[in-house]
């Protein structure tokens, strides 16, 4: 049988001279009629310019098919090489028989045109269909990707849909014209981890419906095994493996699918947990930091001729400690109150009410040089007109500190101590990878000796196997300098490498909080319950994720709102949740 | 209370602070109308004389006084008498006043007609020689001063064609719409040349943005042809900051065009201001000053009412 895709020897190249800048170096793969094949790499392995060139879309970001083919079926059974195809042809296949559904939905529909606009112009350019024959199928559309009350919705414009809803709404515009092949570009990176389960579960139902073959592009292999046929790793622009999914996963060749296999946190139920530090060991430890009925809430703002509906409970009344060399993790996803727990012990926030001491008994944190930050993205956190000694003397300056040889020397030795070269202080921070800037992130937050570190979804931003050797080195440093660490995460997989203990936020409350390895492996509140079988694994191979379609309940009470006071059940010496209705 | 009858409540307030502004400023000027008037002889004057006429022209009382008749009069609709044509202000701005408008919504037609495209087409052969082509042309179409437009374009019409252009007595568009669209096209074009260099420049650089956004891709995998991708999906997700220098341009051309008036021997607002405090024209400047804040408000306004056409996600009356 022909396939429906044959890639052959592909390669890709971008700008003025392809041959130099080869992104994709002779990819080759068969693709047959409703199989789905994941294409697994990190940044930079020419995964998704692999995908990007299957449609042409490469054409448009600079890049140039140097050689290869890319031959479909097409839907009369004539084959076509899309490598070779002109740019009207491809714009009939295009949305017809080649669908396409990206990363970031939020900027992925046009912010001017109501969604129903967009979905109908497939069918207006595929099908020839106009007025309210497009409208229909619009709305049928809609209805196949469970978005209730469709026919409303196809005249919302997308600021007004939350991310999961615009997903679907791209898949359902994707899937419009009942294309055969459907590339889903890391459809769900951006998402938060149960919705990103929604997804995955519709993708998986939509799939067996219409029986579309996928292309489905990943850095996360844990996502991979619950809805891929085939699997394919891409290094470098190379396929160095493929083949079928369990021999990828379980029986894997290569040296670097083995090592993205092992080095990569995977989600392993709590088993994972670290176990270096246990509570109630040295009895007579004050804790580093004590957070009492801490309560953010952000007013609404009304206007002179309006009152104010009321308050964003960002985070309510959240107490914990957290002892030296202790970590505790804060899950949630967005909106939870997370990074405004956070950012209210750092000083960047005033909290309305409750409060924080740390073990030098100051309470304004933004002025306590015991407690340091490090920030989620490392290419923005680092000011590029500074060189990498004056970033490290900064915290030093701002604590009213002279910078001496004393200093530099310990620049020096904690350069050294988190893996870079100590000749980089005379260099710059585009000079560095990422990884390596956010080593440089956590040198800079250890200047001052802080015995506190909050570290704000410190690694999400970089690649996976790099997130690993970071989380290593935090828990060195921590056991080294005897840091107590705030890690706030949306991440359970790099959560469990990291925390002795997790704090799980649902609408700005803490819902359940404790040992780390009792919680991930017997949650206990729905909340967690759901968030953690969310979380993709290897283990769950094709495994259908139940769809659920309810929505975070809104933050915005009414001015004078009160919440009752908590029931805490207790599961264990360490581990308790918030009692349910 | 609507977003609409709130913003026109502050309307009075700014203008309010314009007419102290400008009814202090023109009194700093030396001299005044009566010298202005009667040139040297003023000096001929007796004191009794020049009292009189000082008495006559109202310019005889403290500034604090004089603003607080001004305004009574203003509050009644009534901007006070031009010395210079002996006539209500109000009249003679309202007699200048159509051709202005009529030229300035020329020039942006003009502007807009020109400019759109040809930003949009140089951003779609970005660092190609065509791109190259119009980003030169826009250079000097936003650096050369509009007198010398206007004069090159007489010359080369004359010199070169033979062809005048329709001077003489300014013919209204109602009264005659052949003879005044005659009159009135290349004074539109010498104020469109540059304005829509401008709206080249700041399409193009917009275009830019907009087409490498994920959207344009998305729309791109659809199948949408290239030319809906650019005129359906980018353009108008560009046209916030086409609008906003439009909005500024139309306002600023409100007030009248002193050089191209000048050149082209138009009757307009710019040349009205500009005799009014030449001469001392107190009420009439005032007047002039006062109708043209208040049109730049009107503007302003517009253009927010087109940001939310244009943009759902602009929502008006939140955050002032």
């Amino acid at each position: 049988m022909t396939p429906l895709l044959s890639v052959s020897n592909l390669r890709v190249g971008f700008g003025r001279n392809p041959l130099e800048n080869e992104v994709v170096r002779g990819v080759s793969f068969d693709l047959q009629a409703g199989e789905t094949l994941a294409v697994v790499g990190e940044s930079g392995s020419g995964k998704s310019v692999t995908a990007l060139s299957i449609n042409r879309l490469v054409d448009f970001g600079g890049g140039k098919i140097i050689s290869g083919a890319v031959n479909l079926t097409r839907t009369d059974n004539s084959v076509l090489d899309l490598a070779e195809a002109a740019e009207p042809v491809l714009e009939k296949i295009r949305g017809s028989e080649i669908g396409m559904i990206f990363q970031e939905p939020m900027t992925s529909l046009n912010p001017v045109l109501t969604i129903g606009r967009q979905i109908e112009e497939s069918f207006r350019l595929h099908r020839g269909l106009t007025g309210r024959q497009a409208t229909a199928a619009a709305k049928d559309a809609l209805d196949r990707v469970r978005i209730p009350d469709a026919a409303r919705r196809l005249k919302y414009t997308p600021n007004q849909l939350s991310g999961g809803m615009l997903q679907r709404v791209m898949i359902a515009t994707a899937l419009a014209c009942n294309p055969r092949l459907l590339i889903a570009d890391e459809p769900t990176t951006a998402l938060d981890v149960t919705v990103q389960a929604q997804i995955m579960a519709l993708l998986g139902e939509l799939k067996r419906e219409t029986g579309t073959a996928m292309i489905f592009i990943t850095h996360d292999i844990g996502l991979v095994a619950g809805i891929a046929d085939k699997v394919m790793v891409m290094q470098a622009g190379e396929a160095v493996e493929q083949g079928t999914l369990g021999d990828v996963l379980d029986r894997p060749q290569h040296p670097y699918t083995r090592h993205l296999l092992s080095a990569v946190p995977h989600f392993e139920s709590g088993r994972a947990a670290r176990s270096d530090y246990v509570r109630g060991q040295i009895k007579e430890a004050k804790p580093a930091l004590k957070v009492d009925g801490l309560t953010v809430r952000f007013k609404v703002a009304g206007s002179v001729f309006r009152r104010s509906p009321g308050a964003v409970h960002a985070v309510e009344n959240v107490d914990f400690d957290l002892m030296p060399r202790e970590t505790l993790a804060i899950v949630g996803e967005s909106g939870s109150g997370k990074s405004t727990t956070a950012r209210a012990i750092l000083g960047l926030v005033r909290p309305t009410r409750g409060g924080f001491s740390t073990h030098s008994g100051r309470i304004a944190a933004a002025t306590d040089p015991s407690v340091q930050m490090v920030f989620q993205n490392p290419y923005a956190s680092l000011n590029p007109r500074l060189r990498i000694d004056s970033i490290l003397a900064e915290p030093v300056i701002a604590a009213g500190g002279r910078v001496n040889a004393e200093t530099r020397a310990r620049m020096a030795a904690l350069l050294k101590r988190v893996g870079l070269p100590e000749n980089c202080l005379e260099r710059y921070p585009h000079q560095f990878s990422g990884g390596q800037r956010q080593r440089l992130c956590i040198a800079r937050a250890l200047m001052l000796n802080p015995s506190i570190v909050v570290l704000d979804e410190a690694v999400s931003a970089l690649d996976v196997s790099v997130q690993a050797k970071v989380l290593e080195l935090l828990a060195d440093l921590q056991r080294e300098y005897g840091l107590a660490y705030l890690f706030v995460s949306h991440d359970m997989a790099v959560v469990e490498r990291i925390a002795h203990r997790i704090a799980v936020l649902y609408a700005g409350e803490i819902v359940e909080i404790g040992d780390a390895a009792s919680v991930l492996s017997n949650p206990q509140h729905s909340y967690t319950k759901r968030l953690i079988s969310a979380v993709p694994s290897i283990d769950r191979r094709n495994q259908h994720f139940e769809l659920d379609t309810r929505q975070v309940p809104s933050l915005v009470r009414p001015p004078g709102f009160e919440p009752p006071a908590t029931q805490w059940r207790s599961f264990g010496p360490d581990h308790r949740a918030r009692a349910e209705a | 209370m609507s977003y609409l009858t709130r913003r026109l409540s502050t309307f009075p307030l700014v203008m309010l602070g314009v007419s102290v502004l400008v009814f202090v400023a023109i009194r700093m000027v030396p001299g005044d109308a009566i010298t202005a008037m009667l040139g040297t002889e003023a000096g001929l004057l007796t004191p009794a004389q020049r009292e009189a006429l000082a008495n006559y022209f109202g310019i005889d009382q403290p500034i604090a006084v004089q603003y607080w008749h001004w305004l009574l009069g203003v509050f009644r609709g009534d901007l006070g008498i031009s010395v210079t044509y002996g006539k209500p202000v109000l009249g003679v701005i309202l007699e200048r006043f159509p051709l202005t408008l009529q030229l300035a919504l020329m020039s942006m037609c003009v502007a807009l007609l020109v400019g759109l495209p040809a930003g949009v087409f140089a951003a779609t052969r970005n660092e190609r020689m065509s791109d190259l082509g119009v980003r030169i042309f826009a250079m000097i179409g936003q650096s050369t001063p509009n007198f010398v437009v206007g004069l090159l374009i007489i010359y080369t019409l004359s010199a070169g064609f033979g062809i005048l252009p329709t001077m003489g007595e300014f013919t209204p568009l109602l009264a005659h719409p052949l003879r005044n669209l005659g009159q009135m096209i290349l004074p539109a074009l010498t104020l469109g040349f540059a304005f829509a260099a401008s709206v080249t420049r700041i399409s193009r650089s917009a275009m830019l943005d907009v087409l490498s956004d994920d959207y344009v891709r998305t729309a791109r995998s659809k199948g949408v042809p290239k030319r809906s991708v650019i005129w359906r999906h980018a353009l108008p997700n560009a046209l916030i900051p086409v609008v906003t220098l439009s909005g500024v341009e139309f306002g600023y051309l409100l007030g009248g065009a002193v050089l191209v008036e000048q050149i082209y021997a138009l009757p307009g607002l710019g040349r009205l201001v500009l005799d009014a405090i030449l001469q001392r024209d107190y009420a009439l400047v005032q007047g002039c000053v006062l109708f043209i804040a208040f049109n730049f408000m009107v503007v302003n306004l517009i253009v927010d009412l087109v940001y939310v056409a244009l943009d759902p996600r602009i929502r008006l009356g939140e955050g002032g």
